[in-house]
């Protein structure tokens, strides 16, 4: 218990400490949410959308937390690289905890990078239907965090240097974002990329926190909730075998 | 004497290749002991099994008694380790670096304290000890982890070239310190290193590794009668050859090819 606490606490340190990735993995939904938002606003009211910055917020702030979640797992490789990463196998603790304690802890960072792109879109003109959305928004982000730090961490268990990383970039992480509703609708997608964003878990993330946000459906967002956690359960697992069966 | 490691017919294999060739030795309780060989002999290899970094092909391996392929956690709490490389998080300070580490072998608080503070003294860090480690210079650094390595006070202490990359002062005054360790609290050290001179200096028994497998075992001095040679360096030369390694394939290569690392697709 105490490992998980000490890995979840030297996330945090280390995110504190480094304002450059602090600032750096905010620019870019704010770039989205900005340039998108205000680009595309009037065309998307045209086409009878209704307001763009309405819709789009809960995109970007799903971006915010599944770019720095992925980032925050993907950081096992800078420990392999230099070397932190033995400190902690050599360690009489089950690996499980050190890869739970490390997710939590990129899970929170996420998290609070998702509140600060929430907080700015609300300076630039987001409306909230209710101030409680905050709760259940909360939520979503935190499940979307741990969900995809696992991913990450069970990625870069496997990778041996950023090389590949560019790959997962381009092949997982953009499609992921691209073909989740966040940016527009998904009614309009032809058939097989429809079944593409259905297996999505973002999917559910981004439709959650637009429930949450702008109000909706209980029932939807029960069920949101449910394919998260179980999306999230299931990668927890595989990251945990992946990270356990890790040789350096 | 007891025994602290014993090791049978231990090997590593990654596809076709072996790495380590069913080697069998021991470790007396309170020796300096040394691991010798040439580059790419199996050095590494051992020391990451005997640590549990990585799974053996095939053999045993006792630590304090203790099975190492039944109880990996117990084994873990037997030793403490300097690698070769650095293993530190740079981003947080000396005091940090030594709680994480005081946190995941499970000391408590006024445990904690005390030997962070202790260890720091001795090893003349406690008044950077608020300092990013990022900032420190190559020996400070050395002294940190083998402060952090003895902080949950372990029976037994592997350093991989522990002295490579340091001055003469700072190598000096490392000995220094870990001669005295291993006087007042009887702890094994399990030393390897490509510094004949040092181990002459220091270690108490050798054993010698190459291609894998056992090519001399004994004293110093013993190993130096058997091949009628005055140093351990011309002994060394003597057991293993005057010829250049080609660089043999390190080990990350070996498990790149046996498939448990991916690199991307790039070429090496």
């Amino acid at each position: 218990m105490n490992a998980i606490w000490a890995l979840w606490l030297r996330q945090i340190k280390r995110y504190l400490r480094s304002r450059s990735r602090l600032i750096g993995s905010l620019g870019q939904p704010l770039l989205f949410l900005l340039a998108l938002g205000f680009g595309f606003g009037p065309i998307f009211k045209k086409a009878g959308g209704g307001n763009y910055i309405q819709f789009l917020t809960p995109g970007v702030v799903a971006m915010g937390v599944l770019f720095t979640a992925i980032f925050s797992g993907i950081e096992i490789i800078w420990d392999r690289q230099f070397g932190f990463l033995k400190e902690t196998l050599v360690a009489p603790v089950s690996r499980i905890y050190i890869m739970l304690g490390r997710t939590l802890g990129g899970a929170t960072v996420a998290v609070i990078q998702g509140i600060l792109v929430l907080t700015i879109a609300t300076l630039v003109g987001f409306k909230w239907s209710s101030p409680l959305g905050i709760f259940p928004a909360l939520c979503f982000m935190f499940l979307i965090a741990v969900l995809f730090t696992a991913l990450g961490t069970g990625i870069a268990s496997i990778l041996e240097d950023m090389q590949g990383f560019q790959i997962i970039m381009n092949f997982l992480v953009m499609p992921i974002f691209f073909f989740s509703g966040s940016l527009f609708p998904l009614s309009g997608l032809p058939p097989f990329l429809g079944v593409l964003s259905a297996f999505n878990p973002l999917t559910y993330g981004v439709e959650g926190l637009r429930l949450s946000l702008l109000g909706g459906s209980l029932l939807r967002m029960g069920i949101d909730i449910l394919v998260l956690f179980s999306f999230s359960s299931a990668l927890l697992l595989i990251g945990s075998w992946l990270f356990e069966k890790i040789q350096i | 004497m007891d025994k602290i490691i014993e090791v049978q017919n231990l090997s590593k294999h990654f596809g076709e290749f072996e790495a380590v060739g069913g080697i069998s030795f021991d470790v007396k309780k309170g020796e300096i002991f040394s691991l010798l060989g040439p580059n790419g002999a199996g050095k590494t290899t051992t020391i990451k099994m005997l640590t549990t970094l990585i799974e053996p092909s095939s053999g045993l391996i006792h630590i304090g008694g203790i099975n190492l392929a039944e109880n990996k956690i117990a084994i873990r709490k037997q030793f403490g380790i300097v690698f070769q490389d650095s293993s530190l998080d740079e981003d947080l300070t000396a005091q940090e670096n030594m709680f994480f580490h005081a946190v995941l072998y499970g000391l408590n608080r006024s445990k904690r304290q005390t030997n962070i503070e202790t260890l720091l003294k001795f090893f003349g860090l406690w008044e950077r000890r608020n300092d990013l480690v990022k900032h420190f210079s190559g020996g400070m650094k050395k002294r940190l982890e083998i402060a952090r390595a003895l902080s949950h006070e372990p029976p037994l202490l592997f350093l991989d070239e522990p002295t490579s990359g340091l001055d003469p002062q700072n190598r000096s005054r490392l000995w220094e310190y870990l001669k005295d360790l291993n006087k007042k609290m009887n702890m094994t050290i399990f030393l390897t290193t490509h510094s004949m001179e040092e181990v002459e200096k220091v270690s108490e028994r050798i054993v010698i590794i190459d291609h894998g497998k056992i090519s001399a075992e004994g004293t110093p001095e013993s190993i130096k009668a058997g091949t009628k040679s005055d140093t351990l360096e011309e002994a060394f030369l003597a057991l293993t050859g005057r010829d250049i390694r080609e660089d043999a394939p390190a080990l990350t290569d070996q498990m790149r090819k046996g498939r448990l690392l991916w690199s991307g697709g790039k070429k090496k």
